[in-house]
């Protein structure tokens, strides 16, 4: 029999208000087993830790049950002070009365039962722990990096410079993501291209980063500090060694007709192109499904006129395998479809995205930094912009969360707007102005004060295209008065969601994605880097919109996380893995069959049966392999197989007490 | 029967607005068609059902220049269902006035005219009958 | 002596829960304060593949009214395809249960991720509401582990 001691935490007020911790310290005394209970106002401080481990010589202790917060929180906390002090820490288990009990259940007669039912059931659980071990694994010093906008560029050039091997796979053509679509930056209106072009080029020339542009990642196998990737490299149909880069190709290429990506559809570009005249790596790509050499068989003027003979029309798309210990999701985020917002004539030429008014002020945008209307190439003499299009929206069309970024640089492209053109009248409908970052309000104000820019509180209703101007109505809530105005150009705020590809990419990795589709970081506020899935770490909107310092700053933090990863020579491994009784296993392979990892192999064990000798085949579990998640230990028919720490005994035990 | 103070409560049961989950953006007031006629507008509506204030909107004249065209339901990023506020507003105005409908179906021909849009004809319907 | 009538009926509720989805998703529900009915009682397991059926049959031979497993989305799992080994087993065990007189309501297969604090409570308070209407379980139940 284990002698037991219960800790029952107060948690300051945010357990002790909804439970009678003094009862479930008394009922726990009555538990078979326990020697000592006791009760803190912190269990998790300095204090509480030196109460336990007081106890557990005092008392000599041979498990312990803390009845406090979410396992998920302080588990590692509390196992580490047993360790401290001896104890094993897989001795420890926690009873978990604050999520899942005392902020959830007002009455208190029924939430102080429940406490006491769950620290049972701890109690009844600790009885059948075994002191379990940590094994190792090996950690590869390399890390993945997927996505190469400005945060997967800024996390690779941070591990790089630490010494590190970095790959980044990216899906277009180049680098530069997002942030190279932008003219200007705010909130001090430097130039994007100028910060963002220098990090491209050293991350293209630095020794320690492999760039795979035009590529996916195809499969994910392995965990923390052993991922094994396959990355597929998409045809480009240029040789990259052989390129230099000249741009002959695509000069003379006769097929203009693809919508120019970069461009945000307004401008087209040619079949064999580089996204942008500074793309990072200067090798141009076929566009298979618009090049005429692949529609037609006819054509090829590329492959004449290239000099160094990089074309190559056979090219196919090639697989990479490598291995990774740490793997960073930097996907980004993408304008929402505004096929469903009709009020606002999203049809029309001159309503725009953000993202397509940035390519159109932008001087080496399709309209070569010149402001016009697209459909009739006049110079608009007012403009209107529209905030919170399927942002703030929880109508299936629209997103439910704030897209953050809207409102900061729609204050940039009015501003912009008007510094070279102050005759144009800029008005700006909003629903809150949203300005919390580092001198954000003020450059918000500055739109509004120094440069004239007309802010109405509230939203556009409806939008309609006459021709040769736009008329929308809004009503503007301060003055309790409906207006219909007549503009030239409309800009939208439109929400921002996270890349389709977020999806399949975090399923590969088996991390989580929230319901809007961001990936889920392991705690919100002390794990906001990491995803829950040990290895795996999170940079920029792929997580949730996000500004560029913000977006850079987690980067860093990724980094450093990845980093501290990277510099361990081993990592202990979960020591709750299978394991096989070898006097029940019969060597069955049901287990081998519905093991995900492959951990299950099988030995042949010479025995001595009532004297007769003979080979008996027994399974035997990989310990580095195993994760733990017991599918082997339900498939075993004869019961041999069980999951250390969470055992069937354990859990049997859980349920028998819960159930009294 | 609910006393007075239970107004509002009966007004959200009749109507199932969800005035709770306004944000104030005011793209009901934008998108009403006759909100020049309105002494209370749309958005206030709402902000009016949170402050229970329901005696004011059934003496409204919003219950009766509302043209029922949904346009503010349609368009609500919170689905907030401002139109279905003014229409319940406007019933319990009808029922405390007792079983005199103003307009039955059969007067309709008389008053039709090939201007009047079919809107119109629906709207009052939905209007003047319980 | 008063005469109470009938006891209220407290059900007893067993939820199984994985490590890094519904337990999570749990977590989150306390976080977010979204309250659930008080009978609802969780036992963590890394995988919903780790639940065996005997731990479901073992539930309701204790007095369980009703026994819920929450796993995460079907390609989401932690381990890869371990909520499809559930999915399957607990199919198989739900049909037999319900052969056995074992109301379908009193089992249930949900599906709640880390991020799911509201669906997770939204689904233990419907459960919950269900086992309520359904009453005790007296078929399985095995009066004599009431000894005490």
């Amino acid at each position: 029999m284990k002698r037991v001691g219960v800790f029952v935490c107060h948690c300051g007020t945010n357990i002790a208000a909804a439970v009678d911790v003094g009862e479930v310290v008394d009922k726990a005394r009555l538990e078979r087993g326990v020697v000592f209970s006791a009760e803190y106002p912190y269990m998790c401080s300095e204090a509480g830790q030196t109460m336990i481990a007081n106890a557990v010589k005092e008392h000599n202790l041979t498990g312990v049950v803390v009845s406090a917060c979410s396992p998920r929180m302080h588990e590692v906390t509390f196992r580490k002070a047993a360790a401290k002090i001896g104890l094993n820490p897989y001795m420890l288990e926690m009873a978990n009365i604050r999520e899942q009990c005392s902020w959830i259940h007002k009455d208190k007669d029924d939430a102080t039962k429940k406490a006491v039912s769950l620290t049972s059931a701890a109690v009844a659980k600790v009885h059948l722990n075994t002191p379990l071990f940590a094994g190792e694994s090996p950690v590869t010093k390399r890390a993945l990096v997927i996505g190469g906008g400005i945060a997967g560029i800024s996390v690779a050039l941070d591990v790089a410079d630490a010494g590190y091997d970095v790959d980044i796979v990216e899906s277009t053509p180049g680098i530069g993501g997002r942030m190279a679509q932008l003219d200007k930056t705010f909130p001090t209106l430097d130039c994007s291209a100028c910060i963002l072009t220098p990090k491209m080029v050293d991350a293209a020339t630095h020794d320690n980063i492999t760039l795979h542009t035009y590529s996916e990642v195809e499969s994910v196998e392995g965990f923390v500090g052993d991922f094994t990737v396959t990355i597929r490299k998409k045809a480009r149909s240029v040789d990259m060694k052989k390129c230099t880069g000249c741009g002959a190709c695509y000069d003379k290429c006769p097929a203009k007709k693809a919508p120019s990506e970069f461009e945000e559809g307004l401008s087209n570009r040619k079949a064999i192109y580089i996204p942008f005249a500074q793309a990072v790596p200067n090798v141009p790509v076929i566009d298979r499904e618009q090049c005429i050499k692949f529609k037609t068989g006819k054509c090829g003027l590329c492959e004449t006129v290239c000099a160094p003979g990089a074309i190559d029309f056979e090219q196919q798309d090639e697989l990479v395998t490598q291995k990774y210990g740490a793997v960073i999701v930097a996907t980004g985020f993408r304008p929402i479809e505004l096929g469903k917002f009709g009020e606002y004539a999203p049809e029309s030429k001159d309503v725009l995205t953000s993202l397509e008014f940035e390519r159109i002020t932008n001087a080496a945008g399709p309209t070569k930094g010149a402001l016009v209307r697209l459909s009739d190439g006049r110079k608009p003499k007012s403009i209107t912009f529209i905030q919170c299009v399927g942002s703030r929206d929880t109508t299936p069309r629209g997103k439910a969360y704030c897209s953050k970024i809207c409102c900061m640089y729609t204050a940039k492209h009015a501003m912009l707007v008007k510094d070279k053109y102050p005759d144009i009248d800029v008005n700006v409908y909003y629903i809150d102005v949203r300005s919390p970052g580092k001198n954000f309000d003020e450059f918000y104000r500055r739109a509004a004060e120094e440069y004239g820019v007309n802010y109405i509180k509230g939203q556009v209703g409806k939008v309609v295209d006459m021709g040769d101007h736009l008329v929308l109505q809004a009503a503007d809530m301060l003055d309790n008065r409906q207006i219909t105005a007549r503009t030239d150009m409309i800009v939208l705020a439109t929400a921002i969601e996270p890349l389709k590809s977020t999806k399949p990419i975090a399923s590969m990795l088996t991390a989580s994605i929230d319901t809007n589709g961001f990936m889920t970081e392991a705690h919100p506020k002390l794990k906001p880097v990491e995803s829950p899935t040990a290895g795996v770490f999170l940079a920029g909107a792929c997580h949730g919109p996000k500004d560029i310092p913000e977006t850079v700053a987690q980067a860093g933090a990724a980094a450093a996380k990845v980093l501290g990863l990277l510099s361990k020579s081993k990592l202990t491994t979960n020591p709750c893995v299978a394991a096989a009784d070898e006097l029940a296993c019969n060597g069955c392979s049901a287990c081998e069959s519905v093991c995900p990892y492959g951990a299950i192999g099988y030995e042949d064990r010479q025995i001595n049966d009532h004297g007769v000798r003979g080979n008996q085949r027994l399974a035997a579990v990989n310990t580095a392999l195993c994760q733990g998640c017991g599918a082997c230990a339900v498939t075993c028919p004869s019961g041999a197989m069980d999951l250390l720490g969470f055992s069937n005994r354990q859990i049997l035990a859980e349920v028998d007490a819960l159930c009294r | 029967m609910l006393g007075r103070t239970d107004l509002p409560n009966r007004l959200r049961v009749i109507s199932g607005a969800k005035d709770k989950d306004c944000m104030k953006c005011g793209k009901c007031s934008a998108s009403c068609p006759s909100y020049e006629k309105m002494d209370i507008r749309p958005h206030q509506f709402v902000s009016y059902l949170q402050r229970g204030d329901v005696d004011a909107m059934m003496n409204s004249t919003t219950v009766w220049a509302c043209l029922c065209c949904y346009a503010c339901i349609e368009r609500c990023p919170r689905d907030v269902k401002p139109a279905q506020i003014i229409e319940a507003a406007r019933l319990m105005l009808i029922r405390r006035q007792g079983d005199t409908p103003y307009v039955s179906a059969d007067d309709i021909p008389e008053l039709l005219d090939p201007d009047t849009p079919q809107q119109l004809l629906v709207s009052a319907l939905r209007k003047y009958t319980k | 002596m008063q005469i109470t009538g009938e006891q209220t009926f407290t059900p007893l509720i067993t939820a199984f829960c994985c490590n890094w989805c519904s337990y999570a998703g749990a977590d989150l529900a306390g976080t977010s304060r979204l309250a659930y009915p008080a009978e609802v009682r969780i036992i963590k397991v890394p995988c919903s593949c780790r639940i065996n059926p005997l731990f479901v049959l073992r539930a309701f031979q204790k007095g369980a009214d009703g026994v819920i497993i929450c796993g995460c989305h079907p390609g989401d799992c932690h381990y890869i395809m371990g909520n499809y080994y559930a999915r399957r087993r607990m199919t198989l065990l739900f049909s037999l249960l319900d052969f056995m007189g074992i109301e379908r309501g009193r089992t249930h297969l949900e599906w709640v991720s880390a991020a799911e604090g509201a669906k997770f409570a939204a689904t233990m308070s419907g459960f919950a509401e269900n086992i309520h209407k359904l009453g005790k379980n007296r078929r399985l139940e095995d009066l004599r582990c009431k000894s005490s």
